[in-house]
């Protein structure tokens, strides 16, 4: 049974993973996107974005706290498809919302702060893409683990972002707020001291 | 049926049958799926292709002149734009006391009874009066095409039926001290699923007008849609339409009109003073504090078309607001 899961939990996160992309894909050939496709697209591609991003920053808690290796081995991969929908959801909000009018979007995008803000969090997330490959953590080194602990910043400013996109009631995004604050908490030196000495 | 300049300039005759708008090709929704497809391909291969595959709408208007053509058959307001479908209008909604979710109002406004109905028009007025729905409908009926443009950026074309709401105020004969207009939708969490104690909001909607603006010719009180009766998810069985503010100032399920001295405090103003203003004029010149007010999308077009002062009716009503700061009254 555990050598089972072993095998099996790598193919079943990325299932899982890449299955919001086909499900979105099917919505939108089937013109089934509501009726204003482009606000449904870019609200599930920028949801599945923020969860998968979450759910990354949660892999090391749980092994730390829980011993659940196996997150460790999926973390990369969730990371990197959360900029997958990242990017996506960019591509839509460039190439669908805007139509790649480039005046148009320079002018719109200044007063649009939710845009600039999450505009930052993708270029955060691209840095962190790029280098999670062996090559530039063997290059960077120990520098390596201080710049994708710039993940929790771009968690952050994707929640500045959807609480500013929010008409009014601002309490799910404030829920996933409680989230990630929760996930930096127990990586905190503090908290890690104490885990050690078995307090939590 | 009566029917305004600011209507569509078709006669009944030419108008689509039921049956024909209800499968009338959707050409943008063509559109959406090859541009979704092209920008699956990446971004780069969408900006390779970017006339093909989402033709931005600013500046690129249909050029439907006055007067039918064999093509348009369908309603269109006076700018020549099509309206759109009655299952766009019906199933797209913001109506917070149903759904947060535009799609799920229509879902759980289904058995809404809007029938019997009153509404109680009073206050500031010499002969307070009840009214039902049946003394409602012997006012005259008008088909009007307006353009409706949420707050959030997105726009509707919608053939409404109803009555000048000045025909109604004139029977209660208004002080002469009477300012404002406060209009009250119901308050029945049993009918109304989120009017519950976990809502958000404080319950019921209010929304006002200043008593020029409610005596206007354009300010529409709403009793149908495409010819038919108007449907729950639209604000049955009595809605506001307010063609050149922001959606949310056109009030749905109204029980209550009051005649005021003093300007009433809406529900948006209530939850959030600093974005949403009493005004609420379409304006694309004063940008929500969140986002642009600038352009918009058209629903069942791709890309963005350039959002118009007062929503296009400037002619008939940039007089009211004569010498007042937009920017400052939003």
């Amino acid at each position: 049974m555990k050598a089972f899961f072993d095998r099996a939990f790598r193919p079943l996160v990325h299932l899982a993973a890449l299955a919001p992309l086909a499900l979105l894909a099917w919505d939108a050939l089937n013109n089934n996107l509501t009726i204003n496709p482009i606000q449904a697209a870019m609200q599930r591609s920028g949801k599945t974005a923020l969860v998968l991003l979450v759910l990354s920053l949660a892999c090391t808690p749980l092994n730390a706290i829980f011993g659940f290796k196996p997150a460790l081995r999926v973390r990369r991969a969730l990371g990197l498809y959360a900029f997958l929908y990242a990017s996506l959801h960019f591509a839509i909000f460039m190439a669908l919302d805007y139509g790649l009018d480039l005046p148009l979007l320079w002018q719109d995008a200044l007063k649009k702060p939710y845009a600039l803000v999450g505009f930052a969090a993708g270029l955060i997330l691209l840095a962190l893409a790029i280098t999670s490959f062996k090559y530039w953590q063997k290059r960077l080194g120990r520098r390596w683990k201080s710049l994708h602990r710039l993940a929790y910043l771009a968690g952050i400013l994707v929640i500045v972002h959807y609480t500013w996109v929010v008409k009014a009631d601002i309490r799910q995004p404030l829920a996933w707020a409680a989230i990630i604050l929760l996930l930096l908490l127990l990586r905190l030196p503090a908290m890690r001291d104490m885990r050690k000495r078995g307090a939590v | 049926m009566h029917r305004q300049k600011f209507a569509s300039p078709y006669k009944s005759s030419q108008i689509t049958p039921e049956a024909v708008y209800h499968n009338r090709p959707h050409r943008s929704r063509r559109d959406f799926l090859r541009a979704s497809l092209l920008a699956a391909g990446g971004v780069l291969l969408a900006a390779c292709n970017s006339k093909e595959a989402a033709p931005t709408q600013v500046g690129a208007q249909p050029t439907a002149g006055p007067g039918p053509s064999p093509t348009a058959r369908s309603y269109a307001d006076e700018l020549g734009d099509p309206a759109n479908t009655f299952a766009e209008i019906t199933s797209f909604n913001n109506y917070y006391e149903f759904s947060l979710d535009k799609e799920q109002v229509a879902v759980k406004s289904e058995r809404f009874a809007s029938s019997p109905w009153q509404v109680e028009v009073g206050g500031l007025v010499n002969k307070p009066a009840i009214f039902d729905l049946d003394a409602l409908r012997k006012l005259e009926q008008e088909e009007r095409v307006y353009r409706m443009r949420c707050v959030e950026g997105w726009s509707m074309v919608i053939p409404w039926m109803g009555f000048p709401l000045r025909k109604l105020l004139e029977k209660v004969e208004p002080a002469s001290d009477a300012r404002y207009v406060k209009f009250t939708s119901l308050y029945d969490p049993a009918r109304m699923p989120n009017q519950g104690p976990t809502s958000y909001f404080n319950w019921p909607y209010v929304e006002g007008l200043r008593m020029d603006e409610a005596m206007h010719d354009l300010t529409l009180m709403v009793t149908g849609l495409y010819g038919k009766e108007l449907l729950p998810q639209n604000g049955a069985p009595l809605r506001l339409a307010v063609p050149w503010k922001y959606g949310f100032k056109s009030i749905k399920a109204i029980v209550k009109i009051e005649l005021l001295r003093t300007e009433p405090v809406s529900l948006w103003m209530d939850a959030a003073p600093n974005e949403y203003g009493f005004y609420a004029n379409v304006n694309p010149n004063v940008d929500h504090p969140r986002w642009t007010q600038a352009s918009e999308r058209r629903i069942g077009e791709l890309g963005r078309r350039p959002t118009l002062m007062f929503n296009g009716y400037e002619a008939q009503v940039a007089s009211l607001y004569e010498g007042m700061d937009l920017k400052a009254n939003y």
